[in-house]
């Protein structure tokens, strides 16, 4: 008799157990798709020569860092200081998705707080966005020098996030050898 | 010059439009059956055509544009679930890592009738008489017999 007048104790500390696990769990952090994909296929104008286009042939033959962002976008303003940084000591190539903008305000949120990117794709329908499976910006994605994403980051990138996080995986990207196709 | 280029891009890209010959109609109602079944990956329970997010807007042009550039249904579909995941699908699909959540339910309730029919079933069997002992029987006959004896002789 004991034992059965347990059971719904037991039953109940097995739902807590796992809506406990649940609640640790950031439901907008979604796992991409796309981790070891080749880079989606896209044909983006320029944001600073929209007669030119991008496509993602630019992203083979170095290690990239593609990085989504807006001038809409507040937490941009936040990492912004540490892609400048980068831009300094030009360890990484870097390529920008000014995502759902204007180009006038892209460009006037670039000449206002420096450009870090080496060229900036203008994608103002989300096209390339979401074929990126990209849900908020600023998102940052690691691209190999065969053009195949292999890291994504969600969120602004900080100095310690680049120290600890991406750059000991874009060192190791950097030591693979290009697959020449 | 720069107006030529529009004009020839405007052709070129209403052209597969022709060549599918949807019309709007047709389109609108596709996009919205496929709309429906996507999730809007910013708002956690909406489908792209309840949203009103910006995401959700582009996801609902995305899928009109390749509705007309000739991809079914499915396709579409199947091209949002290869960028965002099952987490854009609205209704789960049936897979290994979700059996769980279809079936666990059922299995439960058919767990919960079993117990109850076996112990509804247990109670009523205990609920019978239990037969007469040796001595019972012998205390019953002779009532028994005593009432015929005194029917018998009318009083």
């Amino acid at each position: 008799m004991t034992w059965k007048g347990l059971i719904p104790l037991l039953l109940f500390s097995v739902m807590g157990i796992f809506l406990a696990i649940g609640l640790t769990k950031d439901p907008s952090k979604l796992p991409s798709q796309l981790i070891n994909e080749p880079f989606p296929e896209f044909s983006l104008p320029d944001l600073f020569d929209p007669d030119v286009q991008i496509d993602q042939t630019y992203l083979k033959g170095q290690v990239t860092l593609v990085n989504v962002f807006g001038s809409w976008c507040v937490a941009c303003d936040l990492e912004h200081p540490t892609l400048r940084k980068l831009e300094a000591t030009g360890e990484i190539t870097m390529l920008g998705i000014n995502w759902r903008d204007t180009t006038e305000k892209g460009r006037r949120w670039l000449e206002r707080g420096g450009n870090p990117y080496d060229r900036v794709v203008f994608d103002a329908d989300s096209i390339l966005a979401i074929s990126l499976g990209v849900t908020g910006a600023p998102e940052s994605f690691l691209v190999d020098k065969n053009g195949q994403i292999r890291y994504k980051y969600v969120g602004p990138i900080s100095d310690k996030i680049w120290r600890d996080e991406i750059k000991p995986v874009a060192l190791i990207l950097e030591q693979e050898v290009e697959v020449s196709q | 010059m720069k107006y030529l280029n529009l004009i020839l891009a405007v052709l070129f890209l209403s052209f597969p439009a022709f060549a599918q010959d949807l019309s709007d109609k047709e389109v609108e109602a596709r996009a919205y059956e496929v709309g429906s079944a996507l999730r809007c990956v910013v708002c956690q329970n909406q489908s792209i055509d309840e949203s009103d997010a910006d995401l959700a807007k582009d996801m609902r042009k995305l899928v009109r544009f390749r509705i007309r550039q000739g991809d079914s249904n499915t396709e579409v579909i199947a091209y949002m679930q290869s960028r965002y995941g099952d987490f854009v699908l609205l209704k789960p699909p049936v897979q290994a890592n979700t059996y769980v959540l279809w079936f666990a339910p059922m299995g439960l309730m058919l767990v919960f009738l079993g117990w109850y029919v076996v112990r509804t079933r247990r109670t009523t069997t205990q609920l019978e008489p239990e037969p007469l002992s040796d001595k019972e029987m012998a205390q019953f006959k002779k009532i028994s017999k005593t009432e015929k004896a005194e029917k018998e002789n009318g009083t």
